[in-house]
């Protein structure tokens, strides 16, 4: 059985992104780039799956500029098996992702596509949803457990609630939450095997796809700011002043 | 110009997110039609008519829709969509779950967690953790939109709308649900809560944690977490805030033992007043609270719930 894993290179976790003054966006000139942090637990899934001996293929594609090469080569490392780059400008939305992926899924024919739950520098949340869709294919989101049996997949998902249990009639989408599993670190012997997996590059008119996006972006603004407030001294002056001053006890 | 609004439910109880959404739609413009989906929630049904400035209520009735999956609504949903020049949900794990759904198979790019609406067409949302607001104007002739619960004002009880019932496609389906672990409290609920009380890696323990919950019964108040408390397995997943978890903006958001990363900012930096107890007093919590406690919490914490015994809690 083959897996197919979407990642995405966002601006690293660690990065407070700052809106340029023109209002056209954020500034990622010299910003750290990385792999989506629920991508790298999709890629860990998958290469767990494969190891457990319920897989033999994890291919992983990426959708972004040249550099988004980077992000396949770290998910061949941490043990995917090949790549596809493809390659394209600009903002690429979850809609064209998704219609890239649903053709890249008719070429490849997977039995589980596993995708990170949120790209954390849109916080869109829609492409494995939407893949879906478009595949007619069922999907158990927000993902904290994933077990295959035969065609079958029963997942665990992370709802407001609480947790809800789903069984899917493979093939199947399945996007992850962050207890899903703990990513490993590549290894050095394997960040140099990497480098001799296959990455096949494409471009979305390859597949035929659009990607103009819908979306226009009328402009990028700071937040309101929150303004820091008093240090208190002790837990008596905290309570008198929840209550004579923020009047909210 | 009609708007569906998805509503959110248990089957027996209409939930706030939905009131948000609904004051979404109506700052859109035109008639708001809400559909209930659900198994034996006619009762939800009767409340949706209530809400100020629905027009209409439609009332799907199904086994299969007592724990809809993505799969059955989206159908339903499809299957009304053609009336409605805009639908919406609320930006909950139900609404996140099957609205992009909606969205791909009507050719429509989904606005997701938007917390205005400018105009019919132009809405914002926050990106990169809320370190920044887009607005974005959508091309697409129809609009598929998630709603912030905590950015809207609940819609309130001052409408009369009728109750119409509809059909549901039957499938069939590829997914289907086996069971839920729901939480249970007494307490309200963390995204409607007036009152939060949130613990850190610093609470140390789950064990811990009655700590909190010893203060929070006596403010009425909502327990949260940091991911950190949560991946430590001291509560459980549906504490969680932040970013990726929930999004709370209540009176009073109290963050103990939590450091303040960008992440959990994201989920309560819109609470009205908020205290941080944290004895690094370097802590980035620091930085967004209107009062500081530096303070080791495992002193803080029964002092404050004594404060409060005096104060009359
Ligand atoms: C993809 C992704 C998504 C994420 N989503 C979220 C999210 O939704 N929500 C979220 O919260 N995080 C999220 N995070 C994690 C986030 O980056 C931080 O790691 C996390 O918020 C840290 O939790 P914490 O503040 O409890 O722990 P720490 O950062 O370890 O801070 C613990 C704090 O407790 C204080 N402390 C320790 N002992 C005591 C004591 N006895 N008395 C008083 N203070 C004490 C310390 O001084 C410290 O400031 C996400 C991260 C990633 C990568
Ligand atoms: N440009 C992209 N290339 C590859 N995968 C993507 C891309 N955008 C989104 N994805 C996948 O979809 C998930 C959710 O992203 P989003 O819907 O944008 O929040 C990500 O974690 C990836 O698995």
């Amino acid at each position: 059985m083959k897996i197919l894993v979407p990642v995405k290179r966002v601006v690293d976790y660690n990065v407070k992104v700052r809106v340029k003054p023109d209002q056209s966006g954020v500034d990622l000139a010299n910003v750290k780039m990385s792999m989506n942090p629920f991508c790298e637990i999709a890629v860990e899934e998958a290469i767990r799956l494969k190891e457990a001996g319920k897989a033999d293929e994890i291919v992983v594609v990426s959708i972004g500029p040249q550099q988004a090469q980077e992000t396949i080569r770290t998910a061949l490392a941490m043990g995917a098996d090949r790549g596809i780059l493809v390659t394209a400008e600009g903002r690429v939305e979850p809609l064209a992702v998704a219609k890239i992926l649903a053709k890249i899924v008719e070429e490849e024919s997977p039995d589980l596509v596993v995708l990170g739950k949120q790209a954390i520098d849109d916080d869109a949340n829609q492409t494995g949803q939407m893949l879906g869709a478009l595949l007619d294919w069922p999907q158990g989101t927000f993902a904290s457990k994933v077990e295959l049996d035969g065609g079958n997949v029963t997942v665990t998902r992370e709802i407001d609630g609480g947790l809800q249990t789903i069984k899917l009639d493979g093939p199947a989408i399945v996007t992850t939450d962050l207890r899903l599993n703990e990513p490993r670190y590549a290894s050095l012997p394997n960040i140099m095997k990497a480098k001799r997996k296959p990455i096949d590059t494409k471009t979305p008119e390859d597949y035929g796809v659009d990607i103009s996006p819908r979306l226009e972006v009328v402009k990028v603004t700071e937040p309101p700011k929150r303004e820091a407030g008093i240090k208190v001294e002790s837990v008596a002056q905290l309570v008198d002043k929840l209550k004579n001053e923020a009047g909210v006890l | 110009m009609t708007v569906l609004v998805i509503a959110e439910h248990d089957n027996k109880s209409l939930n706030d997110a939905t009131r948000a959404a609904v004051t979404a739609a109506s700052k859109i413009g035109g008639d708001i039609h809400v559909l209930v989906a659900g198994k034996g929630a006619s009762g939800v049904a009767e409340a949706a008519g209530k809400l100020d400035g629905v027009a209409k209520v439609l009332h799907a009735d199904a086994d299969h829709l007592e724990h809809p999956m993505a799969e059955s609504l989206a159908a339903l949903v499809l299957s009304l969509a053609d009336g409605y020049d805009a639908i919406l949900s609320p930006a909950t794990t139900t609404g996140k779950n099957f609205m992009p759904r909606v969205a791909a198979k009507l050719d429509v790019m989904q606005i997701s967690d938007i917390t205005a609406v400018e105009s019919a067409d132009t809405f914002v949302r926050p990106i990169y953790a809320g370190n920044a607001m887009m607005t974005v104007k959508s091309t697409d002739a129809k609009k598929v939109i998630t709603v912030r619960g905590t950015t809207f004002e609940k819609a309130g009880d001052g409408g009369s709308a009728s109750v119409e019932s509809v059909d549901a496609p039957a499938g069939p389906f590829k997914s289907a649900f086996v069971s839920e672990e729901l939480a249970k409290s007494d307490r309200p609920e963390l995204t409607a809560a007036k009152i939060v009380i949130s613990g850190g890696r610093g609470m140390a323990s789950g064990d811990n944690f009655h700590l909190l919950d010893k203060i929070a019964d006596k403010l009425n108040a909502a327990v949260g977490a940091s991911r950190a408390a949560v991946d430590a397995g001291f509560v459980p997943n549906d504490y969680q805030v932040g970013q990726t978890g929930k999004v709370v903006a209540p009176e009073l958001y109290i963050a103990v033992g939590i450091s303040g990363a960008i992440q959990h900012l994201a989920g309560m930096k819109d609470s009205k007043v908020i205290v941080a107890i944290n004895k690094d007093e370097e802590a980035p919590i620091f930085s967004v609270a209107d009062y500081g406690l530096v303070a080791d919490l495992f002193k803080a914490l029964p002092e404050l719930d004594e404060e409060l015994a005096k104060a009359g809690y």
